[in-house]
């Protein structure tokens, strides 16, 4: 289906990234967002309290970050589209509701504009250490979709991507934005209502009576109705069967923990977003992410200056991780540099999936700012040597 | 002489029978209050589609799987702004939240009170067996002075709290105490809060006679009626500052609170009317969620 106009601001804008996301979410059909004011990402929350009301929906900013994370799965049920928005000890309190949205298959997106931490950290300054939590921060197995965007323009493109894909495989998608991305101002273009496509709710076309809530269909995700329309159905955290009512056993744990994993697992490829250039030649890959890749595109112009051979590979997609391309990667080059902004997530990642093919390097960095593109640079000379 | 009588129980076709039997003990107050909900819903007559019921975590928090209405079992605590997020996305449902003492007042306690504060349209009903019963029996927030649990082996000495008073305090538009002894009186009042707008609180005091009478020495749940049908009195808008209950003593009961304060959504569109005049989009009357995509998804 195409936008619906009144949320899509057509047009060009020099807006930052923060701005961007909540337009995005716009133009993806967010009606309503919950949320609780939090450095670096409050911004997001703020232009949609400005915007809302002359589109029509609502925000509501809630006590705390476990009420904003839940009121949105509620809207989600009541029929909205729905989103919140948080940063580090916020994303932290909202690890319940990642894990009950993921339980209840709630489409909905959960924005994280990364700070440093752990705990308070560093409120107003950038980091990609959450990258670790956004996959496995709720308690419990179970498989996630998590974006990266590295420009205002890619936080307004992916936000719809993120609702889309939350839509598609009804699963919260978290997306992972950094505070510099969050703050930097770019031109943004904003296409119009019919250039944007967005996968509808996967509402179920059977009557009330005849709807099993979590009978999936064929790509293992179930079709879904909203409360108020008849079908009197049950949701709850608890392991459950294809009717919604509680089974309280060991194979209904697997069917359901198996069909949860399996219905992104199965999807993995069509999810990865992913940027690469000069791959095929390159002696060696820079896999980076988020703000870092801007900064690690310095290092690669630098490096190639100096006649090296560097590809670079950009992940949009974090999670499900794409491990068929870095494989590809590692049977290509020498080496894959890895540089990030925390001591090490998903350069595990990287050495995982390249299965000792080629070797990783990482460029840790704890935050606070981003990289000097010379430290990457370096570690691109140490590889290729 | 004889009448024919009707094999079917009236509050059958609010039960999801195939669900029975349900996990809640013998002499569990429970049970009677759903019973009383039951017939609160026939008497009121409000469309059944329309209602939604949420619950937390918790023996009461099993409520809403139990009842043939849209429902939702939540997280711990939770059930409240989930039910915010339900009732501001979809304005026509009715929502009930349905959960316990330790639920509502302990890890959801901020929750309830900024609900209230809101005055959002809810219509919470508050199961207080002044226990943690689910997990065996721990001190909750209600849990009267000098009662012994699980983790208060020696007896409880922290204060309980007064949950009528907290949730006028709050900014509730009706509160109302019943015991699970006072049936009629516990449906009228659920009865009442459907054609009530603004935040609705009541609680029903109930007994969990396996963690909370046993380990008291105060009987089983026929000897609960007992206790609160000699220690009840009904004082309908008595202070609420002065309802406070004991472990031994009188349980006040009645409708504490019926007031007219704005509710959230009508304050919502004033505001938004009086600064944005014909630019305000009120949702509650628009087409339902058509960016949703709906019928013909996928």
């Amino acid at each position: 289906m195409e936008a619906d106009p009144r949320g899509v601001l057509t047009g060009v804008h020099f807006i930052d990234g923060d701005h961007a996301c909540c337009e995005g979410a716009l133009a993806a059909g967010a009606r309503f967002a919950a949320g609780y004011p939090i450095t670096p990402s409050t911004e997001v929350v703020e232009r949609f309290a400005s915007r809302i009301p002359t589109i029509g929906g609502t925000f509501i900013q809630m006590e705390d970050e476990l009420a904003s994370s839940i009121a949105i799965l509620g809207a989600v049920w009541g029929g909205a589209k729905a989103f919140t928005v948080t940063s580090g000890p916020g994303f932290s309190l909202m690890m319940e509701h990642i894990g009950y949205a993921a339980m209840t298959e709630t489409p909905c997106v959960f924005v994280n504009v990364q700070r440093g931490g752990p705990s308070t950290g560093l409120p107003t300054l950038p980091a990609q250490a959450d990258m670790m939590q956004a996959r496995w921060g709720s308690h419990g197995d179970y498989e996630i979709i998590a974006l990266c965007p590295n420009s205002p323009q890619e936080c307004f493109d992916l936000m719809i991507e993120a609702f889309n894909f939350s839509e598609q495989y009804r699963t919260p998608v978290m997306f992972m934005m950094d505070e510099v991305v969050g703050h930097m101002t770019e031109k943004v273009v904003i296409p119009a209502p019919d250039r944007i496509r967005l996968y509808p709710r996967r509402h179920t076309r059977k009557a009330p009576g005849e709807l099993n809530l979590y009978e999936p269909e064929e790509d293992l995700v179930p079709a879904m109705a909203h409360a108020g329309e008849g079908y009197r159905f049950h949701v709850t955290g608890l392991t459950h069967d294809e009717r919604g009512y509680p089974a309280m056993n060991a194979r209904a744990q697997d069917r359901l923990i198996g069909r949860l994993q399996e219905k992104i697992r199965r999807a993995a490829e069509s999810l990865a977003l992913f940027e690469e250039e000069a791959v095929e030649e390159a002696d060696v890959v820079v896999i980076s992410y988020g703000i870092t890749s801007r900064v690690a595109q310095r290092a690669i112009d630098m490096a190639r200056e100096s006649g090296l051979r560097v590809g670079k590979f950009r992940l949009k997609t974090v999670w499900p991780f794409p491990d068929a391309h870095i494989r590809r990667l590692a049977a290509g080059a020498r080496a894959l540099v890895v540089p990030e902004l925390n001591r090490g997530q998903i350069v595990r990642e990287v050495e995982r999936a390249a299965a000792g093919a080629a070797r990783v390097v990482g460029v840790p960095h704890a935050g606070g700012s981003v990289h000097r593109p010379e430290r990457i640079l370096e570690a691109i000379r140490e590889a290729a040597a | 002489m004889s009448e024919v009588l009707t094999p079917v129980n009236p509050v059958e076709p609010f039960l999801r029978a195939e669900r029975m039997p349900h996990i809640w003990c013998p002499g569990c107050g429970i049970g009677t209050t759903v019973n009383s909900f039951a017939r609160a819903l026939i008497e009121s007559k409000v469309d059944l589609d329309r209602v939604a019921i949420v619950s937390g975590i918790g023996c009461t928090g099993r409520v809403a799987g139990y009842l043939k209405l849209d429902s939702f079992h939540t997280t711990h605590g939770r059930a409240i702004p989930f039910a915010t997020g339900l009732k501001l996305a979809n304005p026509a449902l009715q929502v009930v939240v349905y959960s316990g003492d330790g639920d509502l007042f302990a890890i959801g306690g901020n929750h309830l009170i900024h609900a209230a504060r809101r005055n959002i349209d809810l219509k919470v009903i508050c199961v207080n067996n002044l226990i943690y019963a689910m997990t065996g029996g721990q001190t909750a927030p209600t849990t009267p002075g000098a009662a012994i649990t699980t983790t208060a082996p020696y007896g409880v000495y922290e204060p309980a709290f007064n949950l009528p008073a907290l949730a006028e305090a709050a900014g509730a538009s009706y509160v109302a105490r019943w015991t699970t002894f006072h049936v009629r009186q516990m449906a009228r009042s659920m009865q009442e809060v459907f054609a009530k707008k603004g935040f609705c609180f009541i609680e029903v005091l109930s007994p969990c006679p396996t963690l909370y009478q046993r380990r008291n020495k105060m009987g089983d749940g026929l000897d609960a009626m007992k206790f609160y049908k000699e220690h009840s009195r009904t004082r309908n808008g008595a202070p609420t500052g002065e309802v406070g209950l004991t472990r031994d003593g009188e349980i006040v009961v009645g409708k504490f609170v019926d007031r007219d304060r704005p509710e959230f959504r009508d304050l919502m569109r004033d505001r938004f009317t009086h600064q944005l005049g014909d630019r305000y989009v009120d949702d509650a009357e628009m087409a339902e969620h058509p960016h949703c995509g709906g019928e013909d998804g996928a």
